[in-house]
């Protein structure tokens, strides 16, 4: 399960890196929802992964950590928030200024999109 | 009293709130006076709890009353009251400023100032690592609020390499927090210092990282040299009673690389006391040396202003780097005395700027200013602070720096780019001046209906801001005990709570 999770926060962390690199504002939004995810998932498992443990004290033999889940619940939050703010933002952009580059360049002074 | 330090959080949180409702949302008027004088209110709260802690030990405000290290805490202690002090009086002064026209450019000015206020105190008041990020994305979220505000082009543009940055920023930080977590069990601060200074050798490597990590993000806020790319692009965007306030927001990650390295990585923290001291000391020297290019290379006003922002960010992280008590506490007064000059010098060009028609802050001989006088003064007075002419806050704050720096040993090189960049700081004045007051032309008649005069408020805001300043080195001996002792009541808590 160790490895399987790592993989998945490394694969999410990876598409969220290349398409936040990328020139336009709508693939920088998904990349940093990319990121956002394997961060919450990277906090879900900083208090250790424990198969069938409730996060109640009693409730079973073990139990799982209950601080990141609240954590993760907050940050999940607070990421969605961010991002509905950078979305009207990005859209009030490409009204403004006539298209959807990252940079103030228009699209076909460069070479490709 | 005993509920002073959540105050600074709750007020301005429900001022933001009443400000949204009727009947300020109705009409001007009432909005103004009622920001202003919430303002007034935070002020006094914000006063109430600094003379607090010149005669009691750091107060724990625990919300809930759980027990530490479980509950979520404030720290109320010198070092976070001075902060939410020079804040606190600062965005009175921007609001005040704002009230001449610039809240009525876009909708919610007063709220988000608010906002923003209140996670400021909220990031200067946390003694916990998440709520730290929690306030710091009040504060953000308020910021990006403010800096779209006016709207326009470019400044929706900056604003979206801001909000990117900044998320990207926040995300780092969760994987620090998370990898924190992991390793020590705890996000109370003080806890985990002590939890810091029983790790085995190999658990420290994960501290290491999540420190690292740490470092990104705070140098990120505090435009450490190789993140501060976004500074003079976002700055010199915003409108100038935001850019005045966000001048404390460097501030911020001043704030929190003292307060969380100081605490985490303090004389307790065995193999890793001091890290991250090397790289600041680097990283700061060489932010002031591009900060004091950029003075020298600034075209306009606004850029010259970010430049100062910058190059007092870069004086602030290296004298935390050099790691020596008295540095520190000399860093503690120039941080109070550079966020009001910063935020003075933002105000100040705008109103040069408005009288100066389509020429604008641009430094290129323009039209005679119609308050020539008035506005030549405030300029005089504004760039003896900031060169660090005696006797004025600047002069003390760097003196004590320079004093506390000769005592290490390899002080020198600061000292050395301190004096240079004042030197650079001071020619480029003597240029702007010259260039705007005395090479003025005769207005042109078809010009004078773009000049706007500065209305009394705006005035009042600067003169202040100045005052505020001024009052530092009238009170000099009251604020150089009182920061020392900040310093000193921050090292002697990373020992237990």
């Amino acid at each position: 399960m160790e490895l399987l999770i790592a993989i998945a926060i490394g694969l999410l962390t990876g598409c969220g890196v290349l398409l936040i690199l990328r020139g336009r504002t709508f693939a920088v939004m998904l990349g940093l929802t990319m990121l956002s995810y394997a961060v919450n998932l990277f906090i879900f498992v900083s208090g250790g992964l424990t198969a069938g443990a409730g996060a109640v004290l009693g409730a079973s033999e073990q139990y799982a950590d209950p601080l990141p889940q609240a954590l993760v619940l907050t940050a999940i939050v607070i990421g969605f928030a961010m991002t509905a703010f950078l979305v009207v933002l990005a859209i009030r952009a490409r009204a403004e200024l006539g298209h959807d580059e990252v940079d103030l360049q228009k699209p076909n002074t460069r070479g490709g999109a | 009293m005993q509920h002073l330090p959540i105050l600074p959080v709750l007020l301005p949180a429900l001022f933001a709130v009443l400000l949204l409702l009727q009947p300020q949302q109705a009409s001007v008027k009432f909005r103004r006076v009622g920001s202003v004088l919430a303002m007034l209110l935070n002020l006094l709260v914000a006063t109430a709890l600094l003379w607090q802690q010149t005669n009691v030990p750091a107060s724990h405000y625990l919300l809930g009353n759980w027990p530490e290290p479980f509950g979520i805490l404030l720290v109320a202690d010198q070092l976070s009251s001075l902060f939410v002090w020079l804040t606190t009086l600062l965005t009175l002064a921007v609001a005040v400023y704002s009230c001449a026209g610039d809240d009525e450019k876009g909708a919610y000015f007063h709220p988000l100032l608010h906002f923003l206020l209140m996670g400021l105190n909220g990031a200067f008041l946390t003694g916990d690592l998440f709520n730290l990020f929690v306030f710091f994305e009040v504060l953000l979220i308020a910021s990006y609020g403010l800096l779209v505000h006016g709207g326009g082009k470019k400044r929706i543009h900056s604003a979206l390499h801001y909000v990117v940055l900044n998320l990207v920023g926040s995300a780092l930080f969760l994987l620090a927090l998370a990898l924190l977590y992991a390793m020590l069990g705890s996000l109370h601060m003080a806890d985990m210092a002590q939890h810091i200074s029983t790790l085995t050798p190999s658990e420290t490597l994960g501290v290491k990282a999540a420190a690292g990590l740490l470092l990104i993000v705070f140098g990120l806020k505090a435009a450490l040299l190789p993140l501060h790319f976004w500074l003079p692009a976002a700055y010199s965007q915003a409108s100038a009673p935001v850019a005045a306030v966000f001048a404390v927001m460097t501030k911020v990650g001043v704030y929190s690389l003292l307060r969380v390295f100081g605490l985490l990585f303090g004389a307790s923290a065995g193999a890793l006391t001091g890290y991250g001291d090397a790289l600041l000391w680097w990283g700061g020297l060489l932010t002031m040396l591009l900060a004091a290019a950029m003075v020298l290379a600034a075209v306009d006003l606004k850029k010259l202003a970010a430049a100062l922002v910058l190059l007092s960010a870069g004086t602030l992280l290296a004298a935390l780097g050099s790691g020596n008590a008295q540095v520190k506490a000399a860093a503690l007064y120039y941080a109070v005395h550079s966020s009001w000059i910063g935020a003075i010098w933002y105000l100040l060009s705008d109103l040069i700027a408005r009288q100066r028609g389509s020429v604008g802050d641009r430094l290129v001989p323009g039209p005679r200013l119609p308050q020539a006088t008035l506005l030549g003064w405030l300029f005089v007075f504004s760039a003896l602070v900031v060169i660090g002419m005696p006797p004025f806050s600047g002069f003390v704050a760097k003196l004590w720096l320079i004093q506390g720096l000769s005592t290490t040993s390899h002080g020198m090189l600061l000292i050395g780019i301190l004096l240079l960049s004042s030197l650079a700081v001071l020619v480029a004045f003597s240029r702007a001046g010259s260039v705007l007051f005395w090479r003025a032309q005769p207005p042109i008649a078809s010009a004078t209906p773009t000049i706007i005069p500065s209305e009394r408020t705006q005035v009042f805001a600067i003169v202040l801001l100045l005052l505020a300043g001024l009052q530092l080195v009238v009170f000099g001996q009251w604020w150089t005990q009182f920061c020392a002792d900040a310093i000193a009541q921050l090292t002697a808590v990373s020992g237990g709570y």
